[in-house]
């Protein structure tokens, strides 16, 4: 009955669009917007190529609170032409940790709530989506000298391309089972693989090896969390409260440069193997 | 894609604003203003060609005679059936109700 009862009583974060996820997440009450959909920052390059564009450009980028600490959040709306990022979500975001640095720089100790969901970068928007991301790259190395910078993969659209990249330069990385974390997304690789070696369609094996459990598995993040709002905020609680002093994964390079020099790639890699990698390492 | 305007009598304006939906498949974004007493100003853009009747019908079935209050609404329509726009118009109003 009591798991009948937390059923009924459950919260999807998934489930959530990003402006929700967003104020899910903060203090209640706590949201303030910047750049609302109202002031219509929307992107001035997909009306020309005949696609709709969005108010916010399909960024949600606010202030607010979480356990009373200050902190920027940013969500991506995965819905919206796949969470791409192009000019102007892509300037929101480096914009918004850009605030957060200059926070810190005058000693407000701002922390970064980064909710991925999408695709990277907006193939209709090609090198200034590039562009941005690489802003938003290096505002993440910034920020995450101060405070935290704590990236979450929710899914189902799972964060791929370039902000796969700037999801490893978080100084924390939350994922639930529903999410996926990779370079090239599944479609791209089964285009330049082939369909024998990457069926994207086949989505327990798409699973199997770029989703959040095995990226736990494998240690490439930091917790593994139940698609439930209130399990997602208490451990981002907990995260600002004591982020520990692990080095940055991104500045354990060698590691991660020894584990692949080491990786045999001509048997077809599997969830398994990859993990007895991994896991190895860390024994 | 298309840009559609429509324009019905209304009350006074609503005292506040909303947005609700996104422009994902099958789905719309919906942004409500405040609009000047006794105007409901509608602007859709839509990916949708050749739809404009459609979107008369469904407006003139909501607003023809019902005294909505003065809005100016903006659509961001990504192919969405006339139930799910009718859903989010709905919704959307129901925040700026002030009831």
């Amino acid at each position: 009955m009591s798991d009948l009862n937390a059923l009924l009583h459950s919260r999807s974060f998934v489930e959530l669009g990003a402006r929700q996820r967003a104020a899910a997440l903060l203090d209640q009450g706590s949201l303030r917007d910047l750049l609302d959909p109202f002031a219509r920052v929307k992107s001035p390059w997909l009306e020309a190529q005949g696609i709709v564009a969005q108010a916010d450009d399909g960024v949600v980028v606010a202030k607010g609170s979480i356990g009373g600490r200050p902190v920027v959040i940013a969500a991506i709306e995965g819905n919206f032409q796949g969470g791409s990022l192009g000019e102007v979500g892509g300037a929101k975001l480096a914009g918004a940790l850009e605030l957060a640095a200059e926070d810190n720089r005058n000693g407000i100790p701002t922390a970064a709530v980064l909710l991925l969901e999408t695709g990277g970068v907006r193939l209709q928007e090609a090198n200034l989506g590039l562009a941005a991301i690489a802003e938003v790259q290096a505002a993440i190395v910034e920020v995450r000298q101060y405070q935290p910078v704590i990236g979450v993969v929710a899914g189902p659209v799972g964060c791929f391309g370039g902000m796969s990249i700037a999801a490893g330069l978080c100084s924390h990385l939350l994922v639930t089972r529903e999410a996926r974390l990779g370079l090239n997304g599944p479609q791209v690789i089964e285009q330049e693989a082939g369909l024998d070696e990457y069926d994207s369609r086949d989505r327990p094996f798409i699973w199997s090896l770029t989703g959040g459990e095995q990226r736990a598995a494998c240690g490439l993040v930091d917790a593994y969390l139940a698609d439930e709002v209130s399990v997602i905020r208490e451990c981002l609680l907990q995260t600002l409260e004591q982020p520990g002093e692990a080095l940055p994964r991104s500045r354990q390079y060698a590691r991660f440069l020894d584990l692949l020099a080491r990786f045999d790639a001509a048997p077809q890699a599997d969830a398994a193997s990859v993990r007895a990698l991994y896991q190895g390492d860390q024994a | 894609m298309e840009t559609l305007s429509f324009a019905f009598p209304a009350g006074l304006p609503a005292s506040r604003r909303a947005q609700v939906g996104c422009v994902g498949s099958g789905d719309l974004e919906v942004l409500l203003e405040p609009g000047q007493a006794g105007s409901l100003n509608i602007q859709v853009v839509t990916s949708v060609n050749g739809s404009a009747e459609r979107w008369r019908h469904l407006f003139e079935r909501m607003f023809a005679g019902a005294n909505p209050p003065a809005l100016n609404v903006d659509i961001h329509d990504f192919g969405a059936t006339p139930g799910v726009v009718r859903l989010r118009l709905e919704q959307a109003l129901e925040e700026v109700s002030d009831v």
